[in-house]
């Protein structure tokens, strides 16, 4: 009354060839018609599948270069472009990726916009140096508050993100004989970068946002094809599930936020570089519920999503409010409401299932 | 080969209350290393709630669980996966989006201690990629496995939820109702490969279909109302006139 002998002839073989297992006759023939080699060569192709580089990717990183060579007038903009598209990536890192909602992303931001500028005053004017200090103080805020949004339900995780954000606005505020408090940070005095002097084009701290947005989005594809990268896939997918395959899910989601508070410090760090300025602002609310709005604009959890509601977003920003200068937000809330019918689910990464869609050959998502 | 004389799995006078509820109540069940034990019982009889306790879900209001004589009652779900506790579940678990050949990759690469690599794309590595292909082959998920899971038919998930535990290469799994659901079809398959499990790894087979647990089962625990109600062998519980009483008179009804 136990296992039949068929079973036990096929746990005999388990160590041995795959494909010879399934002579034991059960209704499986046919499924291992393909050797073992073909298979392995074929799990490596599908592997190796997921982290290629895709046409659609190249062209658009061709398009951000070309934009500094054939839009001289409109530098200022784009830099902004650039990073906005950082932080709305550091904010996929976190929603996307591990699944957590934040409505105090600004923090990070602001962290590394005022940490860059203070050093300034301190007389550390290189750029590179004070993107690093910048990113690390955020990077330390991030860990911080890390173990705060672990527990808890969407909403509390909402409440804990706005809670800190909150916080560190009043702390900027109050201490005003080092951020300048209302006045903002004065005097940011920042150096050459590698030997380019910033330019009042713009020319200069275009070309640096989009470099450093670059290396930083090679360094965040590469970590989201790494075993790393799965496990907050999964995490996101099912929580409950990822547990029971033995990742360790709390630590997970304490590095996946805290990757993404540095990223969200490096785009602070930029924009206080960039634009030698640093105010309130950068901390404020708004710029945690822009930055959301972005991302959803874009597409979450595929990397590109920030940097796609980037483009829309400041492009939509500035010429709408030529037309309308008092009412371009308008658009922007038509556009995501109509985003939010067309399906929760597209929100995911729509442009994805467009281009899938587009194309008559599966694609995997990237 | 084990410390504490071939019994992989272990609990001893395991309570667990929800306020005046008492789920389980002085369980004390032992598993024999590659032994397949399976647990039935009626309806709210606690069966969940044990399987909770073991896979350190929930922790027990008192008692203890003991893998190869190590206590692991203080242990995470994580954890205890690594020490070797696995488990399926009832209703499907999968990542619907990620295809068969991710998504025990995913498993794989965490087992293999992998799951910090952050800078090594996935399946980078030949002995990741010989596993992944090992345990398709094993549950006859080979020529699926390029296809996203949601997509797949209902028998080729339930292999997989299976697949995936064993891909932790568990020493207990807890097979929790594997043939739930599945299509009168595609049922065999499940069958076969439930028999099939490797012979080292212990089975705790938690199952309302009776054909199921006589087939399969080497020894049976009957849990009725959080306690243990009967340990035995298939015979001796089949013949037991309590256990008629209290389960397969019920189950008669189906």
């Amino acid at each position: 009354m136990t296992r039949d002998a068929s079973g036990d002839a096929m746990t005999r073989n388990a160590s041995g060839d795959a494909m010879t297992r399934n002579a034991s006759g059960n209704a499986m023939s046919g499924v291992f018609s393909k050797n073992i080699e073909t298979l392995r060569a074929e799990a490596v192709r599908q592997h190796d599948a997921l982290s290629r580089w895709r046409v659609a990717e190249v062209l658009f990183w061709l398009a951000m270069a070309a934009s500094w060579f054939l839009m001289p007038s409109r530098h200022l903009l784009l830099n902004e472009v650039a990073i906005l598209g950082l932080f709305a990536l550091s904010l996929d890192f976190i929603l996307g990726y591990a699944g957590i909602i934040s409505l105090g992303h600004a923090a990070f931001f602001g962290l590394g916009a005022y940490t860059a500028g203070i050093i300034t005053k301190f007389g550390i004017t290189d750029p590179l140096a004070g993107l690093v200090i910048g990113t690390f103080a955020a990077t330390l805020l991030g860990f911080a508050t890390s173990f705060l949004v672990l527990r808890g339900s969407d909403l509390t995780r909402l409440m804990v993100t706005l809670g800190v954000s909150l916080v560190l606005y009043e702390v900027a505020n109050r201490l005003g004989w080092l951020t300048g408090g209302a006045d903002g940070l004065q005097g940011v005095d920042v150096g050459p970068v590698l030997g380019f002097e910033f330019d009042i084009y713009g020319g200069v701290a275009h070309a640096y946002s989009l470099i450093v947005l670059f290396v930083l989005f090679l360094a965040a594809r590469r970590v989201t094809h790494s075993p790393f990268g799965w496990s907050l896939r999964v995490i996101r997918d099912n929580p409950l599930r990822a547990a029971a395959i033995g990742v360790p899910v709390n630590r997970r989601l304490i590095a996946a936020y805290t990757l993404g508070a540095a990223y969200a410090g490096a785009a602070g760090a930029l924009l206080c570089q960039t634009t030698q300025f640093a105010s309130l602002d950068v901390l404020a609310f708004h710029r945690s519920a822009d930055v959301l709005l972005i991302l959803t604009i874009g597409g979450v959890g595929y990397l590109y999503g920030g940097l796609i509601g980037a483009v829309v977003f400041k492009l939509m920003q500035s010429y709408l409010s030529d037309l309308t200068p008092q009412y371009w937000e308008f658009w922007i809330g038509l556009l995501l409401v109509a985003l939010v019918l067309v399906g929760r689910e597209r929100l995911q990464s729509w442009p994805t299932l467009v281009w899938a869609r587009l194309r008559p050959r599966r694609v995997a998502a990237p | 080969m084990s410390a504490a004389n071939g019994i992989a799995l272990e609990t001893v006078g395991l309570n667990r209350n929800f306020g005046g509820l008492r789920a389980t109540s002085d369980v004390s069940i032992k598993l024999r290393t590659g032994e397949r034990h399976a647990l039935i019982g009626p309806n709210g009889a606690g069966k969940t709630t044990l399987i909770n306790l073991l896979t350190g879900v929930l922790r027990p209001t008192s008692g203890r669980v003991l893998l190869n004589g190590e206590d692991i009652t203080n242990l995470a779900p994580d954890q205890r996966v690594r020490r070797g506790v696995a488990r399926t579940f009832q209703i499907n678990q999968l990542f619907a989006a990620m295809t068969p050949l991710e998504t025990i990759g995913m498993a794989v690469s965490q087992r293999q201690g992998k799951g910090w690599q952050f800078w090594r794309p996935v399946g980078h590595r030949r002995e990741v990629i010989d596993e992944i292909v090992e345990v398709l082959g094993r549950f006859g998920l080979t020529d699926v496995m390029g296809e996203r899971t949601g997509s797949l038919p209902y028998g080729k998930q339930r292999l997989l939820e299976i697949a995936l535990a064993i891909a932790c290469k568990p020493k207990v799994l807890l097979l929790d109702e594997p043939a739930a659901g599945v299509p009168e079809g595609e049922r065999d398959e499940i069958l076969a490969t439930v028999a099939a499990l490797p012979e080292d790894v212990t089975v705790l087979l938690i199952e309302h279909d009776m054909d199921l647990v006589f087939r399969f089962a080497q020894r049976i625990s009957v849990l009725v109302a959080g306690a243990v109600l009967t340990e035995g062998t298939v015979e001796e519980v089949a013949n037991d006139p309590r256990v008629r009483a209290v389960y397969l008179g019920e189950a008669g009804h189906d």
